[in-house]
């Protein structure tokens, strides 16, 4: 069986060798396994699944770890034994074929025998010898040793026998397990747990509110760390499953990669590039503000980059919300049939929280997906109560950050404007969107914003939601005097402005022509101006003529007059050097 | 097999109502072990002579043999006839818890 998922982040130890179990998850929690060589104390009370989780240790390390192992079933015939894995799946005759398992069933009746004086095991010693060595065997079962108590009435000589079955097991080298019926107030009836001190494991079966759970403890481990919680477990038809309910460490890597949210505008609030893969995502808001239809975005947006989906629906049929996706334009349904995409649908009545997380933990193992979407979580409450359903989705949260699946998870609010999500989780989630219904003027209308997204510098600014044919939009509202208007109003509004805006460019058209006639006008009395000036000057020009050749004629009439009366000298040539009384009578 | 037979009265066909066939499983030449066949045939020869058979049956040559006939401690005498199967483990030390355990009514 590929399980390949488990052995992740199983730490790597220094110390004592393990031997694996290959029981999904209770590797994890034991950091390895079982303490290889060395007995381990499986304890419970009677139907607890002691005898299936030994069995499994046995049947997953003959099928694959390739050791063989030894049952020696102290209860159960091997008829019944063999009957009663069946369902897990485990074919023992098959293996007991292959030499890969033997059964020996020990049958012990008190009513049968008679003791008298002193004797000692040594026969099941050999017993034991000679199924491990017929096989190689290297792991053992002992179901139930307890049996033995009330078969055998000497119960010093029983004892001292015990102490050198285990000091024996141990010298062989065999990784053994024993179970043992829990007692009053001790671990075991009968005090088993005083022999096995290197691990021992407490099985419990509980009901609460009519819910069974099953729970496993690492009581203790010599030599080793282990998880200390009580873990959930399933039994179902593929054995057990034990759920590490808390990862021992916080160490998950954080990719800076990014991933489309499926609505480019919801892209753009997150900085442009949609979530953190490997993130986890929370939309509250209350009921019909969109919350299924974002995330099926999501799911649409993943499966068109070839990523694998589960859709983990509470509250719908897989078929319900595929048709209602296709009312926004979402057709999910090829997703579905090429296998990319996997409902999950199923009422969270039908199970406790912890058989809910198993399956969501098993389904996400098996189909390997990048994406899971949990729709809502708030339904949970029905189940369990608040601290269990948040420790619940811590650990879910958890495991989904190691598996680096980006998970979006909705939750369904009631009261309205209260961004505290019911289920306390916000903490744990990375990125948290607000869907909101405001109601104005006689309308509803979805507004979202990001309440919070842990590492990127996203928007803080409402956006409005519509729904249309062709999906999710997400718009601006209108923004002014009177808060943000959504809906008709700012239908309105955004008429009102536009109307506006065409009134004023042709204000403004008015005036550009205006401005152009007076240009035209100016230029037309600045070329009038000029020519008046140009007549003006050509008029001045030629009176300056005239005057000048009037002047010149004077000149000459006068140089005529002078010589007649016959003067010297001229008053123009002679004149200058001294008779300046002279000269004045020219001027 | 290398079972230890040690027949007292082989000729005699078996009457089904008070015939004794009786194993003794041990493991080796241990001090329980060579105590319970002591204190088995003295037993016998005191209260079913003529009408028992004895088999010893050692694990530790015939390991099998544990499983198959369901042996768990060392030594367990076993009661195969008369019917239903008895077991008696320990060293036999005890007459008394013999004679119960084999279901031996006192002799007339």
């Amino acid at each position: 069986m590929a399980r390949p998922i488990e052995r992740h982040d199983t730490p790597a130890l220094a110390g004592i060798l393990k031997v694996p179990t290959g029981i999904p998850g209770l590797d994890e929690i034991t950091a390895g396994g079982l303490p290889a060589g060395r007995p381990t104390l499986i304890c419970g009370s009677a139907g607890c699944g002691k005898t299936l989780m030994a069995m499994e240790f046995l049947v997953r390390g003959a099928t694959e770890y390739g050791e063989p192992g030894v049952f020696m079933s102290f209860e159960e015939g091997v008829q019944e034994l063999t009957e009663n894995v069946r369902s897990l799946g485990f074919d023992l005759g098959e293996l007991v074929e292959q030499e890969k398992l033997v059964i020996d069933y020990v049958h012990v009746e008190r009513s049968e025998i008679e003791e008298t004086g002193e004797y000692d095991l040594e026969g099941l010693f050999i017993r034991l010898g000679f199924a491990i060595d017929s096989i190689g065997a290297k792991r053992v079962v002992l179901d139930t040793l307890e049996v033995l108590f009330g078969g055998l009435q000497n119960e010093a000589i029983l004892r001292s026998e015990l102490r050198r079955l285990f000091r024996w097991l141990k010298d062989r080298g065999v990784t053994a397990v024993i179970t043992g019926e829990r007692g009053e107030g001790s671990l075991t009836r009968h005090g088993l747990e005083e022999y096995v001190s290197d691990c021992v494991i407490l099985l419990d079966h509980r009901v609460n509110d009519q819910l069974a759970t099953r729970r496993l403890r690492v009581v203790k481990y010599r030599g080793s760390i282990h998880g200390t919680n009580e873990y959930p477990f399933l039994i179902d038809e593929d054995g057990i499953d034990v759920l590490p309910v808390t990862s021992l460490s916080l160490e998950h890597a954080a990719t800076s990669q990014r991933i489309s949210t499926g609505i480019p505008g919801l892209d753009q609030m997150l900085s442009g590039q949609g979530y953190f893969r490997g993130s986890s995502v929370l939309i509250s808001g209350r009921a019909g503000t969109g919350k299924t239809s974002l995330s099926a975005h999501f799911v649409d947006a993943a499966c068109r980059r070839g990523e694998r989906c589960v859709f983990f629906a509470f509250e719908e049929s897989r078929n319900q919300v595929v048709r209602n996706m296709r009312s926004i334009g979402l057709d999910l349904q090829p997703w579905v049939d090429n296998g990319q995409l996997l409902f999950h649908a199923a009422r969270p009545t039908l199970h406790g929280l912890e058989r809910h997380l198993v399956t969501i933990y098993k389904s996400i193992r098996d189909f390997q997906p990048q994406v899971v979407i949990v729709d809502p979580i708030t339904n949970f409450l029905s189940v369990g109560g608040e601290e269990e359903v948040k420790s619940m989705l811590m650990r879910l949260i958890d495991f989904l950050k190691a598996h680096q699946v980006t998970a979006l998870f909705t939750s369904l609010t009631h009261i309205e404007q209260m961004e505290q999500t019911e289920v306390g989780v916000s903490s744990l989630m990375d990125t948290w969107l607000l869907v909101r219904q405001n109601e104005i003027s006689g309308e509803r209308n979805r507004t979202l914003y990001v309440l919070k997204a842990r590492g990127m510098a996203h928007s803080n600014q409402l956006r409005e939601v519509l729904l249309t044919d062709e999906g999710i939009r997400l718009v601006d509202p209108y923004l002014g005097s009177e808060g943000a208007l959504t809906g008709s109003a700012r239908l309105a509004q955004e008429a009102k402005e536009k109307a506006a805006a065409i009134t004023r460019l042709e204000t403004m058209e008015r005036r550009r022509r205006e401005l152009e006639r007076k240009r035209e006008a100016l230029e037309a009395r600045l070329t009038a101006l000029r020519l008046e000036f140009q007549a003006e000057q050509e008029e001045t020009e030629r009176v300056l003529a005239q005057e000048e050749a009037r002047e010149a004629r004077l000149l000459d009439d006068r140089r005529d007059m002078a010589r007649a009366r016959k003067v010297d000298s001229g008053p123009d040539t002679g004149g200058a050097a001294g008779n300046a009384g002279k000269g004045g009578l020219i001027q | 097999m290398s079972t230890n037979t040690v027949a007292q009265d082989h000729s005699r066909s078996p009457e089904p109502s008070d015939f004794y066939d009786l194993r003794l499983y041990v493991a080796g030449q241990t001090p329980k072990s060579v105590a319970a066949l002591a204190n088995l045939k003295r037993f016998c020869e005191e209260h079913l002579a003529g009408k028992y058979r004895i088999e010893v049956i050692d694990l530790v040559e015939n390991p099998k043999l544990a499983r198959s006939d369901q042996i768990l401690a060392i030594p367990t005498l076993v009661r195969r006839l008369p019917e239903p199967i008895r077991k008696i483990i320990g060293d036999l030390s005890s007459s008394e818890r013999v004679l119960v355990g084999l279901e031996i009514r006192p002799r007339s």
